[in-house]
């Protein structure tokens, strides 16, 4: 057997799966429901084994388009950056507010991704975040929730 | 019939309305020439602003966006080789060679004209078979539903990848699984949400559509942004030459657009074969019936080796909305993320939607005529100006895409665990997409896991638990050995392939 990334994938796939099928039989049902014909892990269980038998079959199964990855030519670096900075775009979007925080947010994308035309990057990132967020909230009235904002009084 | 075809035109011609198509067709336009971003991306950075609508508006934007997606993919694939969707990768055939020979904007012409006559053809087929499927489909019971839905995914999974069955069932698998995520509709009873109170409603369709498209879509370009194949394909682009059709080329264009219309809509129907099939059939067909002194300029800058997979493919646009319109079930993925955003406005698409809701039924169908004038309207003189946009640096694009998903998620839920499991899911889809694993299985099973179960449910309890409900009726039957075939058929395939 050929053991290549996506036979690692169905592996991890195989034992999601088996997880998965142990989490649906823990599932508690109703008394009067757990002989019914049909209830709440019913489902689930038929998905569990499922995907046992779909990850076990590419597993057993020989691979003829073996998929192969170019690693040294992947950006992993700067896509890894790119998801740190979003990670701590969603941790700071409650507390700091829409405005700020989308703003540094495509600022420092645009300059991680090797921009440096600064005034582009500005204009790309404040004035363009104050008007996407004018048309949000101000024209189809979708609530963005902006504590800094509020702070300076540029928001009820 | 008249009267709610009076009140979608109506509803359709409004300011609003053609505004929104107008938009649309614009926005899908640019998302589609993009390589990589298709019109499942496209609509998914649109579903958030179409929640600031009505249904009939939202639907229609996300349908004008749709085609306008579909034409830009082809805008792409003649000029720089690179089809924006996939449903565009036979035009580049004959699109490219003509680009090449400096008939760049006679190509575009051609594909505008021909997309503007496959779209604008399929929406009076759909006109006329919509409420008769419709009429059929109200003799559908639960075991028929659950039948067409594993239909309906076994045809996506076989269909939408190449040679990797297995793969796309694994994929339909862990969509439904995501979609069991959360409380069960009839017992109210939690599932797979390890006591965190986040995952008590499920995990949201919108989440899941912006993880796997837009934001992994992102990511993925960014991943292979030194790969040396992708970087080949950013040539410059030279001019674009005359937009003018001679009598000989529209003589040509006259003969192909009919067939190709018809059998772009009926592979359009099926549920998951869509636009990319419909294509590579049309061409095929196109190639055979034509004479043998045409044939040989096939793949080298032929007018009707262009003009046949642009109209099959907009014609199957359309198609897909049949399925989705008067069954509910989604004919492919981009129809699978429109469905997802119905049901989102509080709206089941089906058999009765034409009734109950006349004027969203027929309100988009009758937008698809106004959407096919918009985009010629829209896209012929702005050829070569819509052309330039292909030029928009990645530094700026891949922000844009990955705000726009981040939002989306930030308006509807105001939660951060939200948007650490979108950016989760993300990745994980980013990973699975080095590796062939198709996303738009994993949609439409996401989409289909809540009716499927339902309808599963009520078989089960129906036939006392007993699964004969499976060869019980005509139709189901009928259903299920369609569905054999599809896997039978792809068997084979894969044998003789070797």
């Amino acid at each position: 057997m050929n053991i290549n990334t996506t036979k690692i994938i169905s592996l991890l796939f195989f034992i999601f799966s088996a997880f998965y099928l142990y989490t649906a039989y823990q599932i508690q049902v109703f008394a009067f429901d757990e002989n019914a014909p049909f209830n709440a892990r019913t489902f689930p269980i038929y998905l569990g084994y499922s995907g046992l038998f779909f990850s076990g079959l590419k597993l057993i199964l020989p691979d003829p388009d073996t998929i192969k990855v170019e690693h040294r030519t992947l950006e992993y670096k700067k896509t890894a950056l790119l998801i740190v900075i979003a990670v701590i775009y969603g941790a700071t979007i409650l507390k700091v507010g829409y405005f700020l925080t989308t703003s540094l947010f495509l600022f420092a994308s645009y300059y991680f991704l090797g921009e440096r035309r600064w005034i582009l990057m500005f204009l790309l990132s404040f004035p363009f975040v104050a008007a996407f967020m004018y048309l949000l909230h101000g024209v189809l009235e979708i609530y963005l929730r902006d504590p800094f904002l509020k702070s300076i009084g540029v928001m009820g | 019939m008249i009267e709610g075809i009076l009140i979608g035109l109506a509803t359709a011609l409004s300011f609003k309305n053609i505004f929104m198509v107008m938009i649309g067709c614009f926005f899908g336009t640019i998302i589609g020439m993009l390589p990589g971003l298709g019109p499942m991306t496209a609509i998914a950075l649109m579903i958030p602003i179409t929640y600031g609508f009505d249904p009939a508006t939202g639907l229609i934007l996300m349908a004008g966006v749709y085609y306008g997606a579909v034409f830009g993919g082809s805008t792409s694939s003649i000029l720089l080789n690179a089809p924006g969707v996939p449903g565009t990768v036979a035009t580049s055939f004959d699109g490219y060679p003509m680009a090449q020979q400096g008939k760049a904007g006679k190509a575009l012409a051609i594909a505008a004209w021909s997309s503007f006559a496959g779209g604008t053809l399929s929406a009076i087929y759909l006109l006329f078979m919509a409420p008769s499927l419709s009429k059929v489909s109200l003799s559908f019971r639960s075991p028929d539903y659950f039948a067409l839905m594993i239909l309906g995914l076994t045809a996506i999974a076989a269909f939408s990848s190449k040679g990797q069955f297995l793969k796309a069932m694994m994929m339909v698998v862990l969509g439904l699984m995501l979609a069991s995520v959360g409380q069960d509709s009839l017992s109210d009873i939690t599932r797979f949400t390890f006591d965190n109170m986040n995952l008590t409603d499920g995990i949201s369709f919108v989440l899941v559509v912006m993880s796997t498209f837009a934001m992994s879509e992102a990511l993925t370009i960014i991943l292979k942004r030194n790969d040396p194949t992708a970087a080949a394909k950013q040539v410059s682009l030279t001019e674009l030459g005359s937009i003018r059709i001679n009598k000989e080329e529209r003589g040509k264009m006259y003969r192909t657009i009919p067939r190709s219309s018809v059998i772009g809509f009926l592979i359009g129907v099926l549920p998951g074969a869509g636009a990319t099939i419909a294509s590579f059939l049309a061409y095929g067909m196109e190639r055979n019936l034509v004479k043998d002194e045409e044939k040989e300029k096939f793949g080298k800058g032929s007018v009707n080796g262009l003009s046949a997979p642009e109209t099959a493919n907009n014609a199957a646009c359309s198609g897909s909305f049949v399925p989705m319109l008067t069954l509910g079930i989604p004919g492919s993925g981009t129809t699978a993320v429109m469905l997802g955003a119905l049901l989102g406005f509080g709206i089941q698409p089906g058999p009765r939607l034409y009734m109950t809701n006349p004027e969203i039924f027929w309100s988009v169908i009758m937008s698809m005529y106004i959407g096919m004038v918009i985009l010629l309207i829209l896209n012929l003189p702005l050829i070569p100006y819509i052309a330039r946009i292909l030029a928009v640096p990645k530094n700026y694009l891949i922000p844009l895409i990955l705000f726009f998903s981040i939002t989306g998620i930030y308006v509807m839920s105001f939660n951060n665990f939200d948007i650490y499991l979108m950016i989760g899911i993300a990745v994980v889809a980013t990973f699975l997409r080095l590796y062939d694993f198709p996303m738009p299985p994993l949609i439409l099973a996401f989409v289909l896991g809540g009716l499927m179960e339902e309808n599963l449910r009520r078989s089960l309890l129906l036939s006392n638990g007993s699964w004969e409900f499976l060869w019980d009726r005509t139709l189901t039957i009928c259903i299920l050995v369609t569905t054999i075939l599809i896997v039978l058929w792809h068997i084979y395939k894969t044998l003789t392939k070797k």
